[in-house]
């Protein structure tokens, strides 16, 4: 399975279910308000607890949360497992900018260019301080830390423009730490690698 | 005149208590040979020491929620809208230090914690009155030397209140010094906790046995032993950075073989802890509240009183979650992730026994039963979504957005912060004997409640959609949600503003004085005269057998 599909997925699963028990919780409180206000209930009942009723709502939402980090866990495994044949492209990040650089020793600042239905694997460190690669698009994002390797890999489809994002940050310019990723034909990728240094 | 009906019903005395005979503490200084302010300043008696909390943290809480909405008025629009970056950097590092330090993790156990525990104990002041004086102290000096040392460095502070290494190192900003405020803050709040710990020990009514306590004390109970464990973290972590720049040891620093992962494991080991330091007593607050309006004993008092404990316990062993996308081994993943899905089990144990609390209730709409209503709302919202980010998966594509940002409000603000609001409008006129206008406090919730849903619930979809939390300016696309974000927070900053207005005004000439117990309240509080005399007790106080029987409570307010 696409790693986006079992993000996207175990995102829907606990949202579906919260909003759920969101939806169940508020209007129970508002009807019970509505329906014992003390002008038209003066005489609450006595009661403490229901030993199988609290039993009930510890047991029952252990599971469901259980469950919950099942999905979350095994939609994480789809992101750190990379695919063989992946294409590599190291990615050095720095106040403020990023840059790619390629098998072939090309190097590219702010601009990601890839072939498209393939897989990609990036190695990322930072140069100075802690940054962090975020690809919203591909729903994967990890740090950028000096002397510290980390990576992300992601299957591309077809070609397409997407906005990199720096998460974590790291000074002034913070939020002009942008970079654009360009999913291309398998031929303008190899003409585009080809190309000098500018 | 249906919305005010204080005058009538809820300023007629209490026949059974004589107030007149008994001078309230404002009269009778503790100890009693101090005049003026003086009486404050060097005062043993806890609830002095909370009404000198509640006007500092207050103080501290209007300064940042005015940095708050300026940040979100800068982001109302791309570009510069009404402060260049360098200010914006340091707007929200401000924001995040004063709300974190100075108003979220004191505010409850600092005011109300210290004015109501010895009360709800049966009891006339905590075990160590010297020591709650000089906790107020330490809690005053970090304040002051949190911001003296963000200021004091050479330009604005900009590292954001987390301090992450190595830009904290990097930067010409004074990272031990503002460690070290925090280590005072954590002392200061470490030893209210320690006091509160031996209170509930030592100086409980012998009457009263452990499941006979109620159970704003039980949560504070709960709060206090994490301050103790939690705070002698942040210690270890400032000693750490002194030793890191003064000697170069390159403990953090990856340039010297460092690991700046370590920093962060340190920082929050102390903060995510930290946070249920902020939201157990409001959980406390609010399990005080929806059984007095509900004139009904709370659902399942056992289970409250076990979800708190395990929260503190589970709580404390989850810090990594914050750590997902840091570079972090897969297999401490996995556990933090686990372990963050289990700590929300007491949590939803306890909205569960509040609902339940209303069923078959008698329930009597009034301000601080309002607040708490949205409290369950909204910490629902908050704890639910948190749900997405304790996911191993989900949290890779969230983590440091504005979902973020919005999960953590919704906690923090409609949650302990709505605790707050809902704990000024039940203990106002016990703490002051005044009573507040009902009208103005209920328009100011139902402002300060909408301008919330329009202020967070943009920031969820703007986090979806991949907008970076701490961003000064963003993309043409996140631009509807901004615009949307910053007409909440005016208006959830209006709504404040004249909450604390209403309050204020109770002070105005023609007050309404406040009965001893003006909502039926079947606590300790709420059998002695509003304000409370010096020694809190005349008479033995009566302790029941179960903490929330309303059976004695001789009428409903109105009907006296």
């Amino acid at each position: 399975m696409d790693p986006v599909v079992g993000i996207d997925r175990a995102f829907w699963y606990i949202f579906i279910v919260s909003a759920v028990l969101l939806t169940g919780i508020t209007l129970a409180m508002v009807y019970f308000v509505i329906r014992y206000r003390r002008s038209r209930h003066p005489n609450a009942a006595d009661i403490r607890g229901n030993w199988k009723l609290e039993l009930l709502w510890t047991v029952v939402p252990t599971f469901i949360a259980l469950s919950m980090f099942v999905v979350g866990w095994k939609s994480y495994t789809g992101l750190r497992i990379v695919p063989a044949g992946s294409i590599q492209i190291q990615v050095m990040a720095q106040m403020f900018t990023w840059i790619f650089i390629y098998g072939n020793d090309k190097e590219s600042e702010n601009l990601l260019v890839v072939p498209e239905n393939t897989p990609i694997k990036l190695n990322i460190e930072s140069l100075d301080v802690i940054h962090s690669f975020y690809l919203p698009a591909f729903r994967v994002k990890v740090d950028a830390v000096k002397h510290f390797p980390t990576y992300v890999w992601f299957r591309t489809k077809g070609p397409g423009e997407f906005d990199i994002f720096c998460a974590e940050y790291c000074g002034i310019d913070h939020s002009k730490m942008l970079a654009k990723l360009k999913v291309v034909p398998q031929k303008d990728y190899e003409t585009w690698l080809a190309q000098k240094n500018e | 005149m249906a919305f005010s009906p204080q005058k009538k019903s809820f300023a007629i005395k209490d026949p059974t208590i004589s107030m007149t005979t008994t001078p309230s503490f404002y009269e009778t200084p503790s100890p009693p040979e101090l005049v003026g302010i003086k009486a404050w300043l060097l005062t043993h008696d806890h609830k002095r020491l909370g009404l000198m909390y509640l006007w500092a943290i207050l103080f501290w809480f209007v300064i940042g929620l005015t940095i708050g909405l300026l940040i979100r008025v800068e982001l109302m629009t791309i570009g510069r809208t009404i402060m260049s970056a360098a200010v914006y950097n340091s707007a929200f590092t401000l924001h995040g230090v004063i709300m974190i330090f100075l108003f979220v993790i004191p505010v409850i156990p600092a005011i109300f914690g210290n004015f109501f525990l010895p009360i709800q104990l049966g009891t006339d002041d905590v075990f160590f009155p010297r020591l709650n004086l000089l906790s107020w102290y330490l809690y005053m000096f970090g304040g002051l030397l949190a911001i003296l040392s963000l200021f004091t460095a050479g330009g604005f502070p900009d590292t954001g209140w987390t301090f992450y290494v190595p830009f904290s190192i990097g930067t010409k900003h004074n990272v031990p010094l503002t460690v070290f405020a925090a280590f005072i803050l954590g002392m200061s709040s470490m030893l209210t906790g320690l006091n509160f710990i031996t209170t509930v020990h030592r100086k409980r009514s012998p009457a009263m046995g452990w499941m006979q306590i109620p159970l704003f004390t039980w949560s504070l109970y709960a709060t206090a032993w994490v301050q103790l464990l939690a705070t002698p973290v942040i210690s270890i972590t400032l000693l750490l950075v002194i030793i890191e720049r003064f000697f170069n040891i390159g403990l953090f620093d990856p340039d010297k073989g460092g690991d700046p992962i370590l920093y962060q494991h340190l920082f929050w080991m102390y903060s995510h802890p930290a946070v249920y330091v902020m939201i157990l007593p409001g959980m406390g607050v609010i399990s005080e509240i929806i059984p007095t309006f509900s004139r009904k004993a709370i659902f399942g008092y056992r289970a409250i009183v076990f979800s708190s404990m395990g929260i503190a316990i589970a709580g404390s062993l989850v810090w990594a979650h914050h750590m997902f996308v840091s570079g972090m081994s897969d297999t401490a993943v996995f556990v933090f992730s686990l372990l963050t899905f289990l700590v929300a089990i007491p949590s939803a144990i306890k909205v569960f026994s509040w609902v339940s609390t209303l069923y078959k209730a008698s329930i009597e709409m009034t301000p601080p039963l309002l607040y708490a209503l949205v409290f369950i709302y909204l910490f629902s919202v908050g704890g639910l979504t948190g749900l997405v980010l304790g996911a191993a998966g989900p949290d890779i594509h969230v983590h440091d957005t504005h979902f973020v940002v919005a999960h953590f409000h919704f906690t923090m603000f409609g949650g302990t912060g709505f605790a707050f609001f809902a704990a000024l409008h039940y203990w106002w006129p016990k703490m002051f004997g005044v009573m507040y206008d009902f009208r103005r406090a209920y328009i100011a919730a139902t402002l300060a409640t909408v301008g919330f849903m329009f202020h967070y619930v943009p920031m969820f979809i703007l986090g979806l959609k991949g907008m970076p939390r701490r961003s000064y300016d963003f993309l043409p696309q996140f631009s509807q949600g901004n615009g949307l974000a910053a007409v909440g927070g005016i208006l959830l900053f209006s709504g404040i503003i004249l909450m604390l207005i209403n309050l204020m005004l109770s002070f105005r000439k023609n007050r309404i004085i406040a009965a001893a117990n003006p909502w039926g309240g079947c606590t300790l509080e709420w059998t002695i005269p509003s304000p409370p005399p010096l020694h809190n007790f005349t008479k033995e106080p009566h302790i029941k057998e179960y903490p929330y029987d309303f059976s004695d409570i001789p009428d409903s307010p109105q009907k006296t």
